[in-house]
């Protein structure tokens, strides 16, 4: 598998470390009155599609960058990836 | 001698081999199977259940019958393809799967037998009684039906992997292959041209068409020269490329050095993982035969294979030769080895209008319908409308169509497609990237190879954005030869589809009563398709069959899936250099040099290799040393490298923020000059990793972690910035390597520093327990020093530059000598944390928290940190276990680690465990064994006596639960 790092280009999923669902960028807030439930969904729940995911990897062989890379869990195909970082800082803007 | 006149092989030379101990002599060009033919030998080897005796029955990789052990000793190769083997001088082979010699094997009485042996025999046999399957049955079946054995000795050469990138990757030489090669590598493009063979060609090669109305190996050698000559392409004949996975990358392997008798510096095979933007798969096709009684006899062969050893390698099975074929390629064989002088018993054809194509007999209308011949071919019955007579023959070609190699355009779950015109499955959806091509795509004619490949070649390039011109391709025959549609000729005898698997037309028939009929359970049940040819001349009959049974079309019944790789792969080469001590890169300490020069024994720890212990002179058993090592830090001062022990410098304004949302308990406090012990939790609310932070600076802290969570932890603090905190103004590297670290512990501990550091004040006022400094030692160079300790003792870790670590190491040991400086490995180190009650590894396991380490307060409620939500679940807050110490009530009794505790008297299970020791050791302080372990109420039960269980040693031990700091539990000396 290739990985296209936004960064660096096409790089080989070896030097990946793959974490899983690209949601653990939601983490909760610990101190609001909710925060029991929510860490249970944030830490135990995730989707399992048949389709696009979107999903974290880490460049550990490479330059550190936390990617979310969107593939397509049936062909493997690999539509895009963004640095982690950008799309959280974006997430925080809304 | 069965040598005929011509061929690809240079008679100039002899090559001399044995086959089961007997000498024959060959040529280079010849593979095993083909000088074998033209010495006379049919006779290759036993089938697999039946014992049958069998001989060759294709000329490439598609072969199932002609496995064979190449070579002796460390290197016999077993299962070896005898017509993939390139001949060279010395070459040894023995033939498999028979007791006694070849031609009168013991477990031919299997076949006498065969009506027992029946698809499906040993599920339905061998049930009862239930235990005899693995002790008896199991390894008496495998020892009499089976391949070749392992040598069973460490392997001798090397192996090796790399990497490839391409613009066009072309599989296969033949002609589709060739001119998709030239068209590309013209264009500028870079290509990789790989293919199997030995020789370029692919089916030119065993061919005697005419290209340009010259021999097509002219036309090939032209190609050769032009190849030669070009910088962008590279050839890899010996190469199979065996998978296509994502994203273009193809898994191959070169065999560089199998056609040698030793690899010599070379390593013997290469794996490359290729990565190419498009690929032309020009794989070619392989021919069918067709089952009818008795058809598994040496020198019944498929006709498209008897003519390639006749045109590629002047051999021939037998001076008088017939062919069973339901096509026109099929009378090809007849018309080539007719030319070759080679005397044709007759074509059989059931095709009604069947003509001769050359001065041969043809028996139209009929069909084949029984054979004799003990150990290879001697007759052949010949049926027509219920008229048989019989023919001698010493081989028998048979032809039932060709199915094209779809394999690497259906590697990806895209199954192939059945087209009627053709009798045959075409690629179906196929891969990304790849262009099918020649008579893998259906173009089987030579014409339609060569144009068929040029043209995507071209195609594949304009995708890239280059532009290629097809180049002027020969003349070349362009005949079609669809077959007529008999996939088998009925018949009371046994008529075999998959020879490897010795699976017949019966078994599919009690496979279709049994209603096993989907291919996928015809497969798994006959194992039809198994094995090491993967039913490559097999499947698509067998499917045919199980058509016919069913009244299903063949299209509606399909095909299994296909996977990698394309044909076997050696562990040895997908393992390649990743051997021994090369299995893992290995990490030196940064004392390592000096550590082994003072006669230390290593221990690996994770990719470290650390020192463990330094034994004296003297001291024969390893606790001898660990012991001493103990006792010389606890009353003078000890020496250790700590540098394997993870290290993250975290820089930046917000650094204090970032820790403290990282840690559990609180960082941002920290004063400057301070450190603090730290714990990680999961966000599931686990302990996680622990370690130190020093405040070197407000924006400056150097964090520790456990050696063998560096990696991990790392990894997670970057997610933690990254992804959850990106706002924060902090940054991070791992600084692991850049610092030696020794510990210097004991009494003596700040005697001995003082004698290192320049001018640095250490007096307990001045550099207080728990403070850290960047300073200069030994005159000028820059240091760092923590007032930390694992060991309970007075203590400091002093920090280096990596390559100053051994120098320090000598440095210490040799100003400390009045002082008892004493080096200690790591088993001091776990005996003198474990008497310190510290947690490490082995209670940091990952299922253990904050609250059962003793450090339920540390965990911050006012914050906002990894885990401490989930720290407060029900669950783990009713958790009543802890973390006690525990001491044999007779010293004399071991403490075994994982060793389970129950109260005395109760009875021993998972509802009665009150916990497990996680870690044990020999105290020299206190002179028994003691132990760390996690305890029910723990904290309520110091004094009582409990039971260790360890039924894996019958061993019960009783215990007495203790504080876990055996040693100092004020911590006066800490703080001293």
């Amino acid at each position: 598998m290739l990985i296209p790092h936004p960064l660096l280009g096409l790089r080989d999923a070896q030097e990946f470390t793959y974490l899983g669902d690209a949601r653990l960028l939601d983490r909760p807030d610990g101190l609001a009155p909710d925060a029991a439930e929510a860490f249970a969904d944030y830490v135990y729940l995730r989707d399992n599609p048949a389709g696009l995911h979107r999903e974290l990897w880490f460049h550990e062989q490479g330059d550190r960058s936390w990617l979310v890379v969107t593939r397509d869990t049936v062909t493997h195909e690999i539509l895009g990836a963004e640095l982690a970082r950008d799309v959280a800082l974006a997430r925080r803007s809304k | 001698m069965t040598r005929l006149a011509g061929g690809l092989i240079d008679r100039s030379r002899v090559l001399n081999f044995t086959f089961n101990g007997r000498s024959y002599a060959g040529h280079p060009g010849d593979t095993l199977a083909s000088a074998l033919l033209a010495n006379g030998v049919r006779l290759m080897g036993r089938s697999f259940k039946y014992h049958r005796p069998r001989g060759v029955v294709a000329a490439g990789s598609e072969e199932p019958n002609a496995l064979v052990t190449l070579r002796d000793g460390a290197r016999a190769e077993p299962n070896t393809r005898a017509t993939g083997v390139e001949l060279f001088e010395g070459l040894t082979a023995r033939s498999q799967n028979h007791v006694g010699p070849l031609g009168f094997d013991m477990l031919a009485v299997n076949d006498l037998l065969s009506p027992f042996f029946a698809a499906g025999f040993y599920y339905k046999t061998f049930m009862w009684p239930r235990a005899f399957w693995e002790k008896l049955y199991e390894p008496a079946i495998r020892r009499a039906a089976g391949l070749g054995a392992l040598s069973m000795q460490a392997d001798p050469d090397a192996y090796e992997k790399g990497f490839l990138h391409c613009d066009l990757l072309v599989i296969g030489a033949g002609p589709a292959g060739l001119a998709a090669a030239l068209t590309a590598a013209r264009a500028g493009a870079r290509v990789i041209l790989a293919d199997e063979d030995f020789r370029l060609g692919g089916r030119l090669l065993a061919e005697s068409h005419l290209l340009n109305e010259a021999p097509a190996r002219q036309w090939v050698a032209g190609l050769e020269a032009e190849f030669a000559s070009l910088p962008n392409l590279r050839v890899m004949r010996r190469t199979t490329v065996w998978g296509a996975f994502d994203h273009g990358v193809y898994g191959a392997v070169e065999r560089v050095s199998d056609h040698l008798p030793t690899p010599g510096e070379a390593p013997r095979q290469t794996l490359w993982r290729i990565t190419a933007k498009r690929a032309v798969l020009a794989a070619g096709a392989t021919e069918r035969h067709i089952p009818f009684a008795m058809n598994d006899r040496p020198g019944i062969m498929l006709a498209g294979a008897l003519r390639a050893y006749a045109n590629r390698w002047a051999a021939c099975p037998a001076k008088r030769v017939a062919i069973f074929t339901n096509n026109d390629d099929g009378h090809r064989t007849a018309l080539d080895l007719a030319a070759k002088g080679v005397e044709i018993a007759g074509v059989i054809d059931p095709r009604p209008d069947a003509k001769p194509l050359g001065p041969y007999p043809v028996y139209a209308g009929s069909v084949v319908t029984d054979t004799r011949g003990r150990l290879g071919l001697s007759a052949i019955a010949v049926t027509r409308e219920g008229q048989t007579q019989w023919l001698d023959a010493g081989a028998l070609g048979v032809s039932g169509g060709w199915n094209p190699n779809v394999h690497l355009a259906s590697h990806q779950r895209g199954r192939p497609v059945w087209d009627d015109a053709q009798q045959a499955f075409l690629p179906g959806a196929g891969i990304p990237g790849q262009i099918v091509a020649g008579a893998a795509a259906g173009k089987g004619s030579t014409h339609a190879a060569l144009h068929s490949g040029a043209e995507a070649a071209r195609a594949a390039l304009q995708d890239l954005g280059l532009t290629a011109h097809l180049p002027d391709l020969p003349r070349a025959e362009d005949g079609a030869a669809p077959p007529h549609p008999i996939w088998h000729v009925p018949g009371k005898k046994r008529a075999w589809v998959d020879f490897q698997n010795d699976v017949t037309v019966k078994d599919i028939k009690l496979a279709h009563q049994e209603n096993l009929r989907p291919v996928e359970h015809l497969k798994r049940w006959t194992t039809l398709g198994m094995a090491t040819d993967q039913g490559k001349t097999a499947n698509v009959t067998a499917i045919a069959v199980m058509a016919e049974l069913t009244g299903q079309s063949i299209a509606q019944t399909g095909t299994t899936i296909y996977r990698p790789p394309y044909t076997p792969v050696s562990l040895a080469v997908l393992g390649g250099g990743d051997t021994g001590a090369h299995f893992r890169p290995r990490r030196l300490t940064p004392s390592h040099s000096w550590a082994k020069a003072q006669g230390a024994v290593f221990v690996e720890v994770g990719p470290w290799l650390r020192a463990q212990y330094f034994p004296r002179p003297g001291e024969t058993h390893w606790r001898q040393a660990v012991d001493r090592e103990v006792l010389a830090t606890r009353a003078g001062v000890g020496l250790c490298d700590v540098t394997t022990l993870g290290k993250v410098d975290v820089q930046g304004a917000d650094a204090g923020i970032f820790l403290d949302r990282l840690y559990a308990n609180a960082m941002a406090s920290l004063k400057v000059g301070m450190v603090r012990y730290g714990l990680m939790l999961r966000e599931d609310g686990h302990a996680y990793d622990d370690g130190t932070c020093a405040r070197l600076a407000e924006d400056h802290y150097i964090v520790t972690t456990t050696t063998a969570q560096a990696g991990p932890v790392y990894r997670h603090m970057e997610f933690a910035r990254q992804c959850l905190w990106p706002e924060l103004d902090v940054q991070l590297i791992s600084t692991t390597d850049a610092w030696a670290q020794v510990s210097v512990a004991g009494p003596h501990a700040r005697k001995l520093l003082e004698r290192v550091v320049d001018g640095f004040d250490l007096s307990n006022a001045a550099f207080p327990f728990m403070g850290c400094a960047a300073l200069t030692v030994c005159g000028g160079l820059r240091a760092r020093l923590f007032r930390i300790s694992f060991s309970g003792e007075l203590a400091y870790e002093l920090a280096v530059p990596a390559r100053y670590g051994a120098a320090l190491m000598a440095r210490l040991v040799e100003v400390g000598k009045d002082l008892g400086a004493t080096p200690y490995g790591t088993e001091a180190l776990g005996v003198l944390r474990i008497e310190k009650g510290h947690a490490a590894g082995n209670e940091l396991n990952g299922q253990t928290t904050a609250q059962m380490l003793g450090m339920g307060r540390m965990v911050s409620a006012k914050k906002d940190a990894i885990g401490t939500v989930m720290t407060r679940r029900e669950g783990l807050m009713a958790e009543t276990r802890v973390l006690v110490g525990l001491q044999p009530v007779d010293a004399a009794q071991p403490v075994t680690a994982g060793a389970h505790l129950f109260t005395e008297g109760a009875a021993q299970g998972t509802a009665t465990d009150q916990g497990w020791i996680s870690s044990a050791c020999y105290s020299p302080h206190l002179g028994s064994m003691i132990g760390l372990g996690f305890l029910a109420d723990g904290a309520a039960r110091m004094g009582e006596v409990i039971l260790a269980a360890n039924p894996l040693q019958r061993q019960e031990v009783r215990l007495r639960v203790t504080s876990p700091h055996f040693i100092d539990p004020e911590g006066g000396r800490l703080r001293d």
